[in-house]
């Protein structure tokens, strides 16, 4: 046990490092930065000076689209990467099992996104100046975000374990999270509804969406349902990793 | 420590691997040869555990590759081909990254990396990131990453690929030193190195092995091992000819040069025929006539005529009939 604590410890460590002496981790993180203000403050039918509350509603509302963009971008590169360069050969014949490597690579990409929510403090700092908000319900929120980016990168892993060209596993993967948002985009669930009788239908996608569970933590509801959907999500997405990896090695 | 048995693999129709077995012992240094493609590497592979076998069992040491992987794989250092290294890690952080992934930690890793780093003379890129090194240096960072545990078993695939002449010739030294205490098998095509290296050869060609031996056994195995060439001045071409079939000892005698000043013949023994009997026949022979022998050496065989022989494509080898 402790032996693959040190060696999931040691392929973390070595992830994340490699983020931070890579470009691409600065330039990510300033966008999402830029991003995620541009979209609190300007967009939308009440953004948060107009909102007339001092909740952070209008960040968390833009969370999922502004994720899909940033997870896989941080997430494509976890195992192309290693097959294009040819390191997963060594890493594989380490003595370390495969599964301490999937989870080593998600725990330090799930890392730097938590980084990257953290960043965001000063605007709980704000809405705490301005108002009095329910701080309960912003940590909640955060949780949730933490979640969904969690299942997000999962399913990033799973991409970019199919190809070693990380703009495939890019697009793969934003289209996989977007069909998880579109599940429960209210538009979507909308024409569901007019589309067939049946509501079962329309709530069995419903609930694939990581939308309708994100909600409930924005209401402040930690839901044992919610907390099963994405941890299950990304279980199921880090076998699917195992399984890949593995047939690709069995030829 | 290590013993290979019916090893096979198929990647779908195709068998890259059929039916490999041999052993490697401690204090044994085992070249592993054959044209691309043979399966040279899928063999490895399958050694260090990076990909199942379709049929057949690895031991490393007393423990089995599929069942207990994790024991075995601590035994192993691995060179793959080509050298894969993290590019953005630097020669140093590398190097700590994988002596953390064979358990070793604080003063032992340190020690560890100190060791390496002199014995691949790493010293002057240490703290350079990979992805600067020239090919040389890359290839001796990775090398360095498969003996910093100081393994028992060391699998090299292609260790001097893309190395100059000198650096050939330090690895080449350094496996022969490792060789003294550890079971190391490497492959590769250049036969140069088997001679230089190791102590037993298997030639693989198509999945199989076709010929298993010391360098020198192999070479026995050639057309021209035992045969004598010599060199003579101021004689007739085809008198000496003549001269040389005469010999109870020859089989055949065939003229590799005739020039104006002197006669290069080679002579092959009758198969019976004792190691350095020939030699001396054809120079009491040369006494007797007054030839003004210049030359007069016995073949010790070649080795790359061995392996072309033995796997050359059919179609070749039915066309050089």
């Amino acid at each position: 046990m402790n032996s693959s604590f040190g060696n999931i410890r040691a392929i973390a460590k070595r992830e994340l490092v490699a983020y931070f002496s890579s470009p691409v981790a600065y330039v990510v993180l300033v966008i999402y930065l830029l991003w995620a203000g541009f979209f609190t403050f300007m967009v939308g039918r009440a953004p948060f000076f107009e909102f007339g509350q001092a909740s952070l509603v209008t960040f968390f509302l833009w969370q999922p689209w502004l994720f899909l963009l940033l997870v896989p971008a941080i997430g494509m590169r976890l195992w192309s990467e290693e097959r294009r360069l040819g390191t997963v050969e060594l890493l594989l014949t380490m003595p370390i099992t495969a599964w301490q490597a999937i989870v080593a690579k998600f725990l330090a990409s799930w890392l730097f996104l938590a980084l990257a929510l953290f960043l965001t403090f000063p605007l709980v700092i704000t809405v705490n100046y301005l108002g009095d908000p329910d701080n309960g319900v912003i940590f909640c929120s955060y949780v949730g975000c933490l979640l969904m980016a969690g299942g997000y990168l999962a399913i990033s892993c799973i991409t970019s374990a199919i190809t070693r060209n990380q703009v495939i596993s890019f697009i793969l993967s934003v289209v996989a999270c977007l069909f998880l948002i579109l599940a429960g985009f209210p538009p979507v669930t909308e024409f569901l509804s007019k589309a067939t009788s049946k509501p079962w239908i329309v709530d069995g996608v419903a609930a694939l969406s990581v939308i309708t569970h994100f909600e409930q933590f924005q209401k402040g509801v930690l839901d044992s349902r919610d907390l099963i959907f994405f941890l299950s999500l990304i279980g199921f997405s880090l076998f699917t990793t195992g399984v890949i990896l593995r047939g690709h090695r069995a030829g | 420590m290590i013993k290979v048995q019916n090893l096979s693999k198929s990647f779908g129709p195709k068998t890259a691997v059929n039916g490999v077995s041999f052993t490697v012992e401690r204090g044994e240094v085992l070249g592993f040869l054959g044209p691309n493609g043979a399966g040279k590497s899928t063999t490895m592979r399958m050694i260090t555990g990076f990909i199942p076998p379709s049929a057949g069992t690895v031991r490393i040491g007393e423990f089995d590759m599929i069942e207990q992987p994790i024991q075995a794989k601590r035994l192993i250092g691995y060179l793959p081909e080509n050298a894969p290294a993290y590019t953005d890690m630097t020669v140093h952080g590398f190097l700590g990254f994988a002596a953390e992934l064979r358990g070793l930690r604080g003063e032992e890793k340190k020690k560890a990396i100190h060791r390496v780093v002199e014995m691949c003379f790493l010293d002057g890129v240490l703290y350079q990131s990979v992805d600067t090194l020239s090919k040389g240096y890359r290839h001796r960072t990775c090398f360095a990453q498969s003996i910093i545990h100081d393994p028992q078993v060391l699998v090299l695939d292609e260790p001097t690929d893309g190395l100059d002449p000198n650096q050939k010739h330090e690895v080449r030294g350094l496996i022969r030193r490792m060789g003294e205490k550890k079971a190391i098998v490497f492959s590769t095509h250049i036969l140069e190195e088997v001679e230089a290296a190791c102590s037993r050869a298997i030639i693989i060609d198509r999945g199989q092995i076709v010929a298993n031996g010391t360098p020198a056994e192999l070479k026995q195995r050639s057309d021209v091992a035992g045969a004598v060439t010599l060199r003579v001045a101021g004689v007739n071409a085809s008198a000496l000819g003549q001269k040389l079939s005469q010999l109870p000892m020859a089989r055949k005698t065939t003229m590799l040069k005739d020039e104006a000043s002197c006669v290069t013949a080679r002579v092959f023994p009758q198969p019976n025929c004792r190691n350095g009997e020939l030699a001396r026949g054809i120079y009491e022979a040369g006494a007797r006539e007054g030839w003004k022998i210049e030359e007069l050496h016995t073949e010790e065989g070649r080795l790359d005529e061995v392996f072309r022989s033995i796997t050359m494509p059919d179609t070749a080898r039915e066309e050089r009939k």
